[in-house]
């Protein structure tokens, strides 16, 4: 294990310093995330202002259900990383690793349910874009309402895939002995993003799922 | 050039091989390597808008047809925004300064930085690859439904652009975080050098805009290249929501362009008027005032395409505010200049050429931000008269003033200064010989964007195109004796203007972490009232 002195940076006065910069980094990072995200809430609000029957007739083909599972799911994951964070703080190595496991799993098993609503979805004709042929909601409000749903939810889900390999990095470092109670940016930083990918998850459901 | 005993080897010298190069996360290393870059595409748009007012020499078609001159319009468009008035100074100067500025060893995240610095060459090659190869005849906006249906190829230039917003984020991410956590002992918020506050108003801009344009682009091109229809009318998309989005960036992106020139423009009055800044705290809050209302102001873009005259004049009204902040900067530099020590080498040249050709630019902006006068003038010559007074009068007098102050800094020689002002006056006259007669051109009814037009406006077109070439050669001029300086210019010391500021208390060109030991800070940036340092011009003193 390396001394605490060895991981300040040469560029850097103190690991105080560098552990400033890194969350200050995060926040940064997940501000500019936000707005990737809020231009395509924006467009969809523009859409659904041209498209109100359409957009709330298509809500209506999500599933409610399986949409209320993928929540609690995310939200059992992100319960789950913000107790190994606390465990590292506390010195309880073991459990944390246990705990990050958890939110790997929680994060494949929320992606795998993913695949299988979109296998459904484009079995039903629901395809993005020219190759939209669903027969009970032919309109062409409808047509961009599914776009928008692969597109936002897809990115959602690029976020989540990054998310979880975090997630496998974070678990390797934590079982290799690398973070101290004091200074375990890296799992702090996977932390915030983990959570930031939840949040934008419960603004999905909201529009997708719960707007009918 | 013979390393001494006391001073550590300078950033240039320390290692020679091109391995030390490619991979440094030296934030001086990097700058000069994004400089090479961004003076490439400085030349090569440059290239592309000759061509352009060649072709508009004579009023009827002769070299250029119409199909081409979309495609080369596009091409100076692209280049010039996306890779060179986007990254410019922030990536160049403020890369190279702003840890020299604060008392820092190196940016707070040296690795990111030069992730930065290899985006911006993949994205450039992308951009400049598929623009040659396969082209574009969609202007710099890339405005759908065109650009969905146009049968050119897009596709890289949107995929190259979206590779430069990732660089732009990332260094506006670096920035703020050095901004926070990386300024020395005695470095308070209200001791930053103004630069170092431009640089971080632009640092806002870039990571909060910068991700609506790249999902935007984003959108284009699966409209594009997918048949998505996501703003294609037929398809029930509205094309009106990608101008919503893409200005929601890329009116921000001027001020991007700006701010940074502004924030040199405000160095360099005080240092060469050996004065305090009028008001520190104007600046400071018309600088952040600048970066937060630009936010507020992308719907003036859209007062021709179906906008209500109520929220036209909310757009209207709030992007005069802008130049209300513009207005407090460009009165307090006078008020700076004024009962100063004023000295007149190459940069103070160029601030006054910013001061005249900024203040034009400014307030024709107040007279497009105006509705009635803006349906009149919209897409003629006139408003591409306002936006160069703005990108070329204002944000690359900014780079060249930069390039002139701080080359001694960077490279340890000086450039000679006769030629450096024989350039800068006729680059300032070039600018108004081609631009003043495109404001004429825009009011008597000159549309933008053909390659003909009627014989009467000829004179004003030969007039603009000589000065096209004036500016050209001015610019060849700087470049050519600049690159001779590298090698061959005259060594300086530490400080060659006799100026205040951190970056000059350090050798030049720097060592590889800056200064030996953390400088500490006890007074502001700009206090000449204590007296001013001793010039150190190198050369041996008695």
């Amino acid at each position: 294990m390396r001394t605490m002195e060895s991981r300040v940076r040469d560029y850097f006065a103190d690991l105080a310093q560098q552990g400033h910069a890194a969350r200050l980094g995060i926040w940064l990072f997940l501000a500019s995330e936000a707005l990737l995200f809020s231009a395509l809430f924006a467009l969809f609000a523009g859409y659904r202002a041209t498209y109100p029957t359409e957009f709330r007739a298509a809500a209506g083909v999500t599933g409610f259900g399986l949409g209320a599972t993928m929540t609690f799911v995310l939200l059992t994951s992100s319960f789950l990383m913000a107790e190994s964070v606390e465990r590292v703080r506390g010195g309880r190595y073991g459990t944390a690793s246990w705990l990050l496991g958890g939110v790997a799993v929680l994060g494949i098993i929320f992606l795998a349910l993913k695949a299988t609503e979109w296998g459904r979805h484009l079995a039903d004709g629901i395809l993005p874009g020219p190759g939209y042929h669903f027969a009970e909601l032919p309109e062409r409000g409808a047509r961009i309402y599914f776009t928008l749903y692969y597109l936002m939810t897809g990115l959602h889900i690029v976020h989540l895939a990054g998310g979880v390999a975090a997630v496998g990095v974070v678990l390797a470092l934590n079982r290799r002995r690398r973070f101290t109670p004091e200074y375990h940016p890296q799992l702090e930083l996977t932390g915030l993003y983990w959570q930031f990918v939840d949040i934008v998850w419960l603004f999905l459901w909201a529009v997708f799922y719960l707007d009918r | 050039m013979s390393v001494t005993t006391q001073e550590p080897a300078s950033y240039l010298g320390a290692e020679r091989t091109v391995r030390s190069w490619l991979l440094t996360t030296d934030h001086k290393r990097i700058a000069v390597a994004f400089l090479v870059a961004v003076v490439g595409a400085l030349f090569l748009g440059g290239i592309f808008a000759l061509l352009l007012r060649l072709e508009l020499l004579m009023p009827e078609e002769h070299w250029v047809e119409a199909a081409l001159y979309n495609r080369l319009f596009t091409l100076h468009g692209v280049i010039m925004v996306w890779l060179f008035l986007i990254p410019s100074i922030p990536v160049t100067f403020g890369n190279f300064l702003l840890p020299l500025m604060i008392g820092a060893r190196d940016l707070a995240f040296p690795r990111l930085n030069l992730a930065s610095l290899y985006s911006y060459l993949l994205g450039s090659v992308v951009v400049i690859v598929g623009a040659i190869a396969g082209g574009a005849d969609t202007g710099w906006t890339f405005y759908p439904p065109y650009s969905a249906q146009t049968p050119m190829s897009v596709s890289p230039i949107l995929i190259g652009v979206f590779i430069l917003g990732v660089s732009s984020t990332m260094t506006g991410i670096n920035f703020i975080v050095t901004t926070h956590t990386m300024r020395t002992e005695g470095m308070t918020w209200l001791r930053l050098p103004l630069f170092v506050w431009a640089l971080y108003a632009t640092s806002v801009i870039l990571v909060l805009a910068t991700p609506v344009l790249g999902i935007t682009l984003i959108l284009v091109w699966l409209d594009h290249a997918m048949n998505f229809g996501i703003f294609d009318p037929a398809y029930g998309g509205d094309p009106i929501l990608y101008q919503h989005l893409f200005w929601f960036y890329s009116h921000p992106a001027v001020y991007i362009m700006i701010l940074p020139a502004m924030g040199v423009m405000s160095e360099i009055v005080c240092h060469f008027s050996r004065k305090e800044i009028f008001s520190y705290l104007a600046i400071v809050g018309s600088t952040l005032g600048i970066a937060f209302v630009g936010f507020l102001t992308w719907g003036h873009h859209m007062f021709t395409a179906g906008m209500s005259s109520f929220d036209a004049g909310v757009f209207g009204i709030l992007s005069m505010f802008v130049a209300l902040f513009s207005a407090i900067k460009v009165f307090n530099w006078v008020a700076t200049m004024y009962k100063g020590s004023i000295a007149l080498p190459a940069p103070m040249l160029y601030f006054f050429g910013f001061l005249i050709l900024f203040s034009v630019g400014g307030m024709t902006g107040v007279g497009v931000a105006s509705t009635s006068l803006d349906v009149y003038w919209h897409d003629t010559y006139f408003v591409v008269a306002h936006f160069h007074f703005i990108m070329v009068g204002g944000a690359m007098m900014g780079f060249l003033a930069a390039l002139h102050y701080w080359f001694p800094k960077i490279f340890g020689r000086m450039y000679p200064e006769r030629l450096g002002t024989t350039a800068a006056v006729t680059v300032i006259m070039g600018f108004l010989l081609t631009f003043v007669p495109q404001f004429l051109l825009g009011n008597a009814g000159m549309p933008r964007r053909y390659n003909t037009y009627p014989e009467h406006y000829q004179t004003l077109h030969v007039i603009s195109t000589v000065g096209s070439w004036a500016i050209a050669g001015g610019i060849v001029l700087v470049f050519a004796y600049l690159l001779w300086s590298v090698w061959w210019g005259r060594p300086v010391g530490r400080n060659p203007w006799g100026v205040l500021g951190l970056e000059w208390t350090t050798s030049s060109p720097p060592p590889k972490h800056n200064f030996t030991l953390p400088p500490t800070v006890a007074h502001g940036p700009y206090d000449y009232w204590l007296g001013r340092p001793d010039e150190d011009d190198g050369e041996p003193r008695t």
